[in-house]
């Protein structure tokens, strides 16, 4: 199989690290993939210096969507909630190490712009 | 087994001679969403651009003539392929979706009040939804959805009951489904509504590229497809109306070529069709629909209906047999063109990459049906549809790819 499958991807989205509920939630957020219907809810708990101890997602979608929410959350934990709302799109794909066609880009980016969501702390949460 | 030579069709079609990446041959399954055009179409486009374009219905020198001559005459080839002797009835618009906001916006703002009801169903794109969904907000009148069984069909008693309990103005439904390949029973929907005293719209974007169509024969009231699914050009659509109606109802869209005479106050509106033809149409893309209509009638369309038939069925029986797959509609010998599917374990999407690696293009996603995709508790399913260019080897081929996306996602 090609690059857009391999290994990393189809693990992480069979055996994600991030995948779940949080017991305490201070910045959330939740959104759709228009292309496909998917649904992805992102959660983060921040510590008194707003430093990211713990991030999860859950929702569904594909082994892109998927297994790029999984790593940006481990990205992301031990971070400054300002650090990641300067996260770049290219920071992302860099993570995933594969090349991206228009379509699918929209799948692998979701979990940056619900994650972007939430830090922002836009208003709407899980639906 | 084939009823015509596959061989010689694929080999009108350019695209075909296409390679995905070097060594992988395009296997094109998607022809639901749009399909492919032959050389027939494309070159008489081309032949219309290099040699007779001029805007139509104005000037009167030698090109506007023939361009004109030519729209025109493609309107009547359509109408024909139709069963419809009466261009005026035949109006053409960008693709389904337009003709069937066309009539949501003329007929619907003209006749719908608060306490009507318009039916529809639970299996409709959205472009059957959205359109009464938005003018319901503005107007107030009711949604109500003929139920879809668990076998896939329309629930006809379901219907029954609807029609008796709410007396609906319109029934608006879709031929035939473009994620089951249900085919709906119009004769016995079109009959049922017009005794119970309602108008009968039909999305005929799924039926129109794979079978015979005669809409005086169904009686439809109106009746709405698209260019693009039927080997011809995107842009280009049509809308047939009973003539009566379309002169009843107001104009849609405001423009030229849909008036007699404005001042400015006030306008006088133009005659069927041209009345809902405001500003320049596609007129190339006309040109290409009417090459399309005569590909399709030289192969003939009891042959395209058997041929789609054949596939599906053969996918059906092929899909049917592996372990992780599940088939979304009503079965063998009651599906036209289209199977929609499920692969444990792997995503729709990730299904469609993963064929996309053996060439096969199929679609994955919602199909634009979401509520249809929610009433089976599934958010997408993917669909590979069958078209004449298409052989028994290309359903070879999705399995193959099915199965090395079920090995990889093990």
């Amino acid at each position: 199989m090609d690059d857009l499958y391999r290994q990393l991807i189809v693990e992480r989205h069979k055996n994600p690290l991030h995948r779940g509920e949080l017991e305490v939630v201070d910045f959330e957020f939740a959104d759709e993939n228009p292309f496909c219907g998917d649904h992805l809810h992102v959660m983060v708990h921040v510590d008194e210096n707003d430093i990211i101890t713990d991030a999860k997602f859950d929702g569904t979608g594909c082994a892109i969507s998927t297994a790029s929410a999984d790593i940006l959350m481990e990205h992301i934990i031990g971070k400054h909630v300002d650090e990641v709302k300067a996260i770049e799109k290219e920071e992302l794909l860099d993570l995933m190490g594969i090349e991206f066609g228009p379509v699918r880009l929209k799948c692998a980016l979701l979990s940056l712009k619900v994650l972007k969501g939430a830090v922002y702390g836009l208003e709407e949460t899980e639906s | 087994m084939s009823l015509f030579d596959v061989e010689a069709v694929k080999a009108d079609f350019p695209i075909l001679r296409r390679e995905v990446r070097p060594g992988v041959p395009l296997i094109y399954l998607d022809g639901a969403a749009t399909s492919l055009m032959p050389s027939a179409v494309i070159d008489a486009m081309r032949t219309f651009d290099e040699n007779h374009r001029a805007n139509i219905h104005r000037g009167v020198h030698t090109l506007a003539e023939e361009s004109t001559a030519q729209y025109e005459q493609s309107r009547q080839e359509t109408a024909d392929f139709i069963g419809c002797a009466n261009p005026r009835e035949v109006i053409f618009t960008r693709n389904a979706t337009e003709s069937i906001n066309l009539v949501v916006n003329s007929w619907g703002r003209a006749n719908l009040q608060p306490g009507d009801t318009v039916l529809l169903s639970e299996m409709e794109h959205h472009a059957n939804l959205v359109p009464w969904q938005m003018l319901a907000a503005q107007i107030g009148f009711r949604l109500e959805f003929i139920p879809v069984s668990e076998d896939k069909l329309l629930d006809r008693a379901a219907f029954r009951q609807l029609l008796a309990d709410h007396t609906p103005k319109m029934v608006a439904v879709m031929h035939v489904s473009n994620v089951l390949g249900t085919v709906n029973p119009l004769e016995e929907i079109i009959s049922a509504a017009h005794d119970a005293g309602a108008l009968v719209l039909i999305d005929g974007a799924q039926a129109v590229p794979h079978m015979y169509v005669d809409v005086i024969d169904l009686d439809a009231d109106f009746y709405a497809f698209s260019g693009h699914k039927m080997l011809g050009p995107t842009g280009i659509g049509l809308l047939y109306g009973k003539q009566a109606l379309l002169e009843a109802m107001p104009p849609f869209l405001g423009g030229g070529d849909m008036i007699k005479k404005v001042e400015l106050r006030s306008f006088k509106v133009n005659d069927l069709p041209w009345k809902f033809e405001a500003g320049t149409p596609a007129i190339t893309q006309a040109i290409g629909l009417a090459a399309a209509v005569r590909y399709l009638k030289h192969i003939s369309m009891p042959l395209v209906e058997s041929h789609s038939r054949e596939l599906v069925d053969l996918a059906i029986e092929q899909l049917s047999g592996i372990d992780g797959v599940e088939i979304f509609g009503p079965g063998k010998g009651q599906q036209l063109a289209s199977v929609a599917f499920t692969v444990r374990n792997v995503h729709p999407h990730d299904v469609s990459a993963m064929l996309d690696q053996v060439g096969v293009a199929v679609r994955a996603g919602h199909h634009c049906a979401m509520p249809l995709h929610h009433r089976f508790g599934v958010n997408a399913t993917t669909r590979a549809s069958f078209s004449i260019y298409n052989q028994e080897e290309d359903v070879s081929m999705l399995v193959r790819g099915i199965e090395q996306a079920l090995a990889a996602f093990a």
